[in-house]
Formats: C-alpha cells, sequence, structure tokens
C-alpha cells in the first residue's frame, strides 16, 4: 500500500518532467488529447513533433507488454461499454480543449482559471460515474 | 536537422510520459475506477499522480518561462484564454463520464493500446471516432 503512492508520486513526477521538457525544447503544452487530436485535422500543420511524441509515447507501451505487462491492467467493463467510454472521452476532451494533462497537470500548475474549472467538473463527472456504475461489471 | 532534432527529442519526451504514466498506475483502468468511487474501498493513491506531476510542472514551469524562447520555437505557445464557457464544461463534464466509465484517458489509453491489450484497442478506436466526431461537428 505504501509502495502504491511512492510509485504514484514517481510516475508522477516523471510525467512533470516530460511536460516541462516539452515545454522547454517545443513551448508545447504537454496536452495528450490536443497533440493526438490535432492529428485528425487537415489544418494542422506541425505534424512532426506530434507524431513522434505519440510514437514515443506508445513505444512506453510496447516495452511494458514485454518487461513489465502487468503494468497494464485490462478493462473493468465489458467491450460494448469500452467503445461508447472511448467514444465520449475522444468526444469530450475535443470539445472540453483538453484532458487530464492538458488541463489537469500543465493548467492548474500555471493556475489557468480554464482548466480549473474543467478538472472540478471531470473529476466530478467521473466520480459520480464510477460510483454510479460501480467498480466492476 | 532542426526537424530530426525536434522529432528526437518529442519521441525522447513521449516515451518519458509514457514511462511516467505506467509507473503511476494510470494504465489500470480498476485503479482508476477504485480512486474514482469513494464508496467501494477508496484507493486514494492515484491523487499523488496529479500532486507530483503538477507539483513537479508548477516548479519546472516558471524557470521555463524566464528563457525568451524555447529551444527549438522562435515562441511559447500556451493556450491565452480566460474565458468559461459551455463547450469546456460541457466537454469536460462528458470526458469525466467516460473516464469514470472506461477507467482511462487519453494517455494511458495510447499506452494500454500500443501494449496489446483488446480493450485499450478498442478504446483508443472509439476515442479517435469520438475526436473526428467533435471536430466535425464544429466545423461546420
Amino acid at each position: 500500500m505504501q509502495s502504491t503512492w511512492i510509485l504514484a508520486l514517481a510516475g508522477g513526477a516523471l510525467i512533470g518532467v516530460a511536460s516541462a521538457f516539452l515545454l522547454l525544447t517545443h513551448g508545447r503544452i504537454a496536452g495528450i488529447s490536443g497533440i493526438v487530436g490535432s492529428l485528425l485535422q487537415s489544418n494542422t500543420r506541425d505534424r512532426g513533433w506530434r507524431i513522434a511524441f505519440v510514437v514515443g509515447m506508445a513505444s512506453a507501451g510496447v516495452v511494458a507488454s514485454i518487461v513489465a505487462p502487468s503494468a497494464v491492467g485490462t478493462s473493468v467493463r465489458t467491450l460494448p461499454l469500452v467503445i461508447v467510454a472511448g467514444l465520449l472521452v475522444g468526444y469530450g476532451t475535443r470539445l472540453g480543449s483538453g484532458c487530464t494533462s492538458g488541463h489537469g497537470v500543465c493548467g492548474m500548475s500555471r493556475l489557468a482559471v480554464r482548466s480549473l474549472i474543467a478538472v472540478i467538473t471531470f473529476m466530478a463527472t467521473g466520480a459520480l460515474t464510477a460510483t454510479l456504475v460501480g467498480g466492476a461489471a | 536537422m532542426t526537424r530530426t532534432t525536434s522529432a528526437l527529442l518529442a519521441g525522447v519526451v513521449g516515451a518519458l510520459f509514457g514511462a511516467g504514466l505506467l509507473i503511476s498506475g494510470m494504465t489500470q483502468p480498476a485503479k482508476v475506477v477504485g480512486f474514482l468511487d469513494p464508496t467501494h474501498g477508496w484507493d486514494p493513491s492515484l491523487a499523488f499522480v496529479m500532486a507530483g506531476a503538477a507539483g513537479v510542472y508548477a516548479i519546472l514551469f516558471r524557470a521555463i518561462r524566464k528563457r525568451g524562447r524555447p529551444w527549438l520555437d522562435v515562441k511559447f505557445h500556451l493556450p491565452a484564454r480566460r474565458d468559461l464557457d459551455m463547450p469546456l464544461i460541457l466537454g469536460a463534464g462528458i470526458f469525466g463520464v467516460g473516464w469514470g466509465l472506461g477507467g482511462l484517458c487519453p494517455g494511458p489509453a495510447i499506452v494500454a493500446a500500443a501494449s496489446g491489450t483488446i480493450s485499450g484497442i478498442a478504446f483508443v478506436v472509439a476515442m479517435l471516432a469520438g475526436m473526428y466526431a467533435q471536430h466535425r461537428t464544429t466545423r461546420a
């Protein structure tokens, strides 16, 4: 139990360092939904670093599947519900201009009001949904 | 040269970000749902992910912003909007429902899909479709 929150803190710190590094090198906010979503838009010009970032992130998943497969858990929901969840996350993050990384990590650190409101909102609806649907279905 | 450097550095940053997600536990949907649901044996450990990430970023952000410009660009690209509007709140609300349901947000979903889990791949395909749908409906 104690090691769980130490890993959470260490992993979080690494996410913070990576996000700060993207600001230092590219001057960009490390918002995953924005980086991924803009690749689906035809008017996005600077695709190179976005594609490289996503490939880098995916490579962590590939390495994990070999060296630490238990680091990635399977879903707690049935496949149809997983698809519904994915649709909502995709649509909602683009409509709301960000997700856990852009609004959560980067936005809250900058004391951005829009991000603060977004985080309060998605934490509230997330908690409500998780509680109503339950831990395993 | 610069484009290669840019892609190389972005790739390294992406890999670090992904490693952070894996270490932190954000790629475990059961853990995320257990964090968001306080009524069934609450697991608060994921609050430390945000604390660690936002804490480190807050300090480094201030130091980096003192520089005139980033390494590979002429200026910083920071969101300038301050207004609160319906799309922001509605979008965040919808995202939260999906997060609480599936236990994955965009970053961890991509890492999970790349690791080869069926649920991760299904989630990401649906997420991309949801993003695309949003783009199509707002541009009209």
